[in-house]
């Protein structure tokens, strides 16, 4: 009984290494990122998991040790101390041990907390491009304000840019990631949340919704592509030139419920955007809504860096340039 | 009129499902086999007087664990499908709204109709015996949640076959959980099934806090109780702060579905987000309400079996309690990417960090509790001992997934999946088992089969990693929570497999614990001595299973581990310290009882009436099963004849019964 069982035990053992090795690290891609804010991310991941490891494997071994050690058998040479249950010492060190571990993973968390808040913008030279994304049942739509552009589970834009995509949803909640390039962030109806992504080089990347919004959800994935600014400059005039306008007709169509294919689109309603994120809102009213319908004028998108006081300290330079344009609005 | 008929049950009945309906024709079977059963054995009578108007902790304690393990039996069930369904998404083996249906109930039953009650079982079981008390403090209260829960917990499931099972995920996200989101029935079922058993769970919470505090044995100072009943102190106050939020933030939903109310609705001022921040409150110290208690019985099983005393008493107390404090501060970690900004942000991501530090104590406690003792492994440490590397693990996930900026790349993706499965399964169910195996000759009065119970113990631990180490690897690739199917081109495919693999291995562990019982009952071993595993606190001073009073004399308690130390003095031959002589020398007293009553049960099934009547919205049935609920409270204000007494003779009959056999 006991050989049959290791044999199963084995193969099973075998069976996995080999699944799990039969694929390849590039479909780790999580760990594999292609952007800023996905690399910070992957450093924070690594130094989190190392600053674990540092108590978890010794906590392994010892049990390991502990066990094997005291186990009950005849002339053992193991001391057993019955009514031994307290030791100010020992239990010192080891209130202290998980103490100083989370003090440094805590000091590590809050900075980088700050430094990878998802509306702050990215440092470059180049102007960040604002994609503004819905989330609909079950398809998402991209609208490009600066190309006068639109397209539907498709986006495309140039390596080496900040972009910055403004997130709201017109139906429930999803939450907007693409892997590669960095963490996700929720698209919630009556609110645009902003959040700065950027590929360092150019690619096919996998991108999906990542929070339950019912019965098609599953089919709200698409590719983002990071190419040349030309190739994009020229993708935006071929757009531009052959494809069909979004009508306000249409944007209705797109709202019934339903998986949809790629589409693109050679114009928008004039702000569409901003009329699906303030859709909620009543005359007048000063709810939570019209708070953050910041999205009501769409650019003024740095609420969470004020309101946090981002501007304090370190990040003042940075956030400053972001944040004050906007501040009118509120 | 047979087209009314027809029309109506095409409604009301789940149709057109092959799945289904080999359910239905199931349920119905075993419904109808039933209740031959009982006819035919005459045992309607019994079932009444023994078990159903009982108001025994210890019965009740049984009732709650085999409602649980059938809970247990229908989530694996969902979980299964779901796993084959992912193996293999191109058989589309379930559609989306069929899968969608099963990964809420999958999560519904699994927390709260299989951990809860579980949990409860075991409360009910030991606690008392454990602090020398006869029963709970309100021994008709706690019959009145458990049929609150059981009534609630059918009303929950069968939405399965009438109506539609709710698809909004388990925690019912508004607006997809709104009438807008989920026009059916399913999740009116969802929010009454909760509902009543939510009001049950708070009943014992209240009740054992009191019991706990009010009901030890004379000498029990708190310092002096047992681990487990500590961390049941701890789960039941737990259970008193967070359980109103669910039933509040339920009600809304309920006000917004049946009046039209706009609390969490898109338009007229509704925000779906206070939903997702209140559900929380409630739902992570849920995780640390089943957690707590898992704690106590492992530290009470790695003191019997290293024939030592708990390691760092009063640190562990220390633990529980903060950890219980800090589990409502810790809410805003399951939603990190909700934007709320790097202040927000960083204060839970904090506080979740915190937790760590008195969990990690605990574990080093049970570390040093069997360094330098004398250790055995039957199979309660078998689980205990499993439980520590797989939870540490877990734990540690865990403080990953804390780590706020981090958590934009882990959440919502199967890593997510992988941790929570992980500190739940390895940390509250292995628990659970191991109560489950520790007191189950206490229960019974007759032990398990100890080689069965080892195949279902290496099938539940292979099957759980290879389940779910996978699912890390598929959270790193990216796949997300809830998909019903992926594109082949993502590789996710050959880790799914391997997962679904592992779910079966835990499927066939099932079956094995399921036979390890019917073999133990068919080859009776009794288990006379009334202390099974030569234990250490007052449970197993007195005979197995534990005569109707629980204690003939009322115990005088004079350290912690009690028993073990009285044990002790006998085996030294000291004489008896004087207090403790004086009691057990006392003449036997009649012993005070509360009374058998129908009442819970019948109220309950009022409250299953009025639930399923506000689920269809058919008025006068609302109506009926709420005047059933008044006349029931009525009727048990205008009872006066509640309790009696066990006269000597009887005592003295039992003891010697009990105590002759050995």
């Amino acid at each position: 009984m006991r050989s049959k069982f290791r044999m199963l035990a084995t193969g099973l053992f075998l069976a996995m290494v080999f699944l799990i090795s039969g694929c390849s690290s590039e479909q780790y891609i999580v760990l594999d990122p292609k952007g800023p804010i996905g690399e910070s991310q992957k450093d924070l991941i690594l130094i989190s998991t190392l600053l674990c490891a540092v108590i978890i494997v010794p906590v392994l071994i010892l049990t390991a040790i502990i066990v094997w050690r005291y186990r009950d058998r005849p002339g053992r040479k193991a001391a057993y101390k019955p009514e031994w249950e307290h030791n100010t010492k020992l239990e010192v060190t080891w209130w202290s041990i998980p103490i100083v571990i989370i003090i440094i993973l805590g000091a590590v968390t809050v900075y980088y907390t700050y430094k990878l808040e998802p509306s702050k913008a990215i440092a470059s030279d180049k102007e960040p491009i604002t994609i503004q994304v819905t989330s609909m049942d079950w398809k998402w739509l991209f609208k490009y304000p600066g190309e006068d552009i639109a397209t539907v589970n498709y986006v495309k834009f140039p390596e080496d840019t900040p972009i910055r995509f403004q997130l709201t949803s017109d139906t429930a909640m999803n939450s907007f990631w693409i892997p590669q390039l960095g963490g996700q962030l929720y698209s919630m109806s009556g609110m645009a949340m902003t959040l700065y992504l950027q590929a360092d080089e150019q690619g096919s990347y996998y991108g999906s919704g990542a929070n339950f919004n019912g019965e098609d959800f599953a089919q709200m994935t698409f590719t983002a592509d990071a190419v040349s600014q030309e190739e994009y400059d020229a993708w935006v005039e071929e757009v531009k030139a052959d494809a069909p306008a979004l009508t306000m007709d249409g944007y209705k169509e797109l709202q019934k419920p339903g998986r949809s294919d790629v589409q693109l689109f050679s114009s928008f309603p004039e702000g569409l955007f901003e009329q699906i994120v303030t859709q909620y809102v009543e005359e007048g009213s000063s709810g939570a809504h019209s708070h953050h319908g910041g999205g009501a004028e769409a650019s003024t998108d740095e609420e969470a860096a004020s309101d946090e006081h981002a501007s304090h300290g370190a990040e003042e330079t940075e956030a400053a340039n972001a944040s004050h344009e906007g501040h009118a609005g509120h | 009129m047979w087209h009314k008929i027809k029309d109506f049950s095409s409604e009301f009945f789940v149709t057109g499902d092959p799945l289904i309906l080999g359910a239905q024709v199931s349920i119905a079977i075993t419904l109808v086999a039933i209740v031959f059963t009982l006819t035919y054995f005459k045992k309607w009578r019994w079932l009444w007087t023994e078990w159903l108007t009982t108001v025994d902790h210890k019965r009740i304690g049984i009732m709650y664990i085999i409602a649980s393990i059938l809970m247990l039996f229908r989530g694996g069930v969902d979980a299964l499908l779901m796993r084959v369904q992912l193996a293999a998404p191109q058989l589309e083996f379930l559609h989306a709204d069929h899968y969608n249906a099963i990964f809420t109930t999958h999560g519904v039953i699994m927390i709260l109709f299989m951990a809860m009650p579980l949990m409860f079982g075991l409360f009910n079981i030991v606690v008392p015996l454990q602090i020398g008390a006869r029963d709970v403090a309100f021994p008709f209260l706690n019959s009145l949640s458990f049929w609150m829960f059981f009534f609630g917990a059918m009303l929950f499931n069968v939405s399965f076959i009438i109506g539609g099972s709710p698809d909004a995920g388990w925690l019912a996200y508004p607006p997809l959980s709104e009438l807008s989101g989920s026009p059916g029935v399913g999740q009116d079922f969802y929010i009454w099934g909760i509902q009543i058993s939510g009001i049950g769970s708070l009943a014992t919470g209240i009740n054992f806090v009191v019991t706990i505090l009010k009901m030890r044995a004379p000498g029990m100072k708190l310092m002096q109780m047992p681990m487990f009943s500590w961390s049941v102190l701890s789960s039941c106050v737990t259970i008193m702060f967070a359980f109103p939020i669910l039933t509040v933030t339920l009600f809304l939903l309920f006000l917004d579905r049946y009046l039209g109310a706009h609390f969490f609705t898109l338009d007229g001022g509704g925000n779906p987000m206070m939903y997702i921040n209140l559900i929380w409150m409630w739902g992570h110290p849920e995780v640390y309400i089943v957690i707590l208690p898992a704690f106590g019985i492992f530290s009470e099983i790695v003191a019997t079996f290293s024939k030592k005393k708990l390691f760092g008493y009063k640190s562990m107390v220390f633990a529980l309690m903060s950890i219980s404090f800090f589990s409502f501060f810790t809410w805003a970690h399951h939603f990190f990417t909700m934007g709320s900004g790097a202040n927000v942000n960083a204060f839970f991501a904090i506080t979740t960090m915190l937790i760590a530090i008195p969990t990690g104590v605990k574990v080093f406690n049970w570390l040093f509790t069997m360094y330098r003792g004398k250790l055995s492994f039957p199979t309660p440490m078998l689980w205990t001992i499993a439980f520590i590397p797989c939870f540490v693990v877990g734990g540690m996930t865990g403080v990953l997934l804390s780590v706020a900026p981090a958590d934009f790349q882990f959440h919502n993706s199967y890593f997510l999946i992988a941790h929570f499965h992980q500190v739940l399964i390895g940390g509250v169910v292995f628990g659970y088992f191991a109560g489950l195996y520790y007191w189950w000759p206490k229960m019974f009065g007759f032990r398990l089969h100890e080689g069965l119970g080892k195949w279902a113990f290496w099938f539940w631990n292979i099957g759980f990693y290879v389940c779910f180490m996978p699912q890390y690897a598929l959270g790193l690739m990216g796949m997300t929570r809830r998909f019903n199917e992926y594109d082949f081109d993502m590789g996710w495919q050959p880790l799914n497999v391997v997962s679904t693999v592992g779910a079966f291995l835990m499927g066939l562990a099932f079956i094995f614990q399921v036979w390890q019982i019917a073999h133990s009952i068919k080859f009776l071993k009794k288990e006379t001595s009334g202390d099974a595993w030569d234990g250490r606190t007052l449970e197993w001073s007195i005979p197995s299973p534990a005569p109707m009073y629980n204690f003939a004399r009322t115990p005088v308690v004079t350290s912690q581990d009690d028993w073990w130390e009285k044990k002790q003095r006998r085996l030294r031959g000291e004489a008896e310290l004087p207090e403790v002589a004086a009691a057990e020398k006392a003449p036997l007293e009649p012993i005070h009882m509360p009374r058998n009553s129908g009442i819970p049960f019948i109220m309950s099934t009022c409250w299953f009436v009025a639930g399923f009547g506000f689920v269809w919205d058919w008025k006068w049935m609302i109506v009926l099963g709420l005047a059933g609920v008044i006349i029931s409270m009525l009727a048990r204000s205008f009872s006066y004849n509640t309790d009696y007494y066990i006269p000597v003779d009887e005592i003295e009959r039992t003891e010697a019964a009990a105590r002759g056999a050995h």
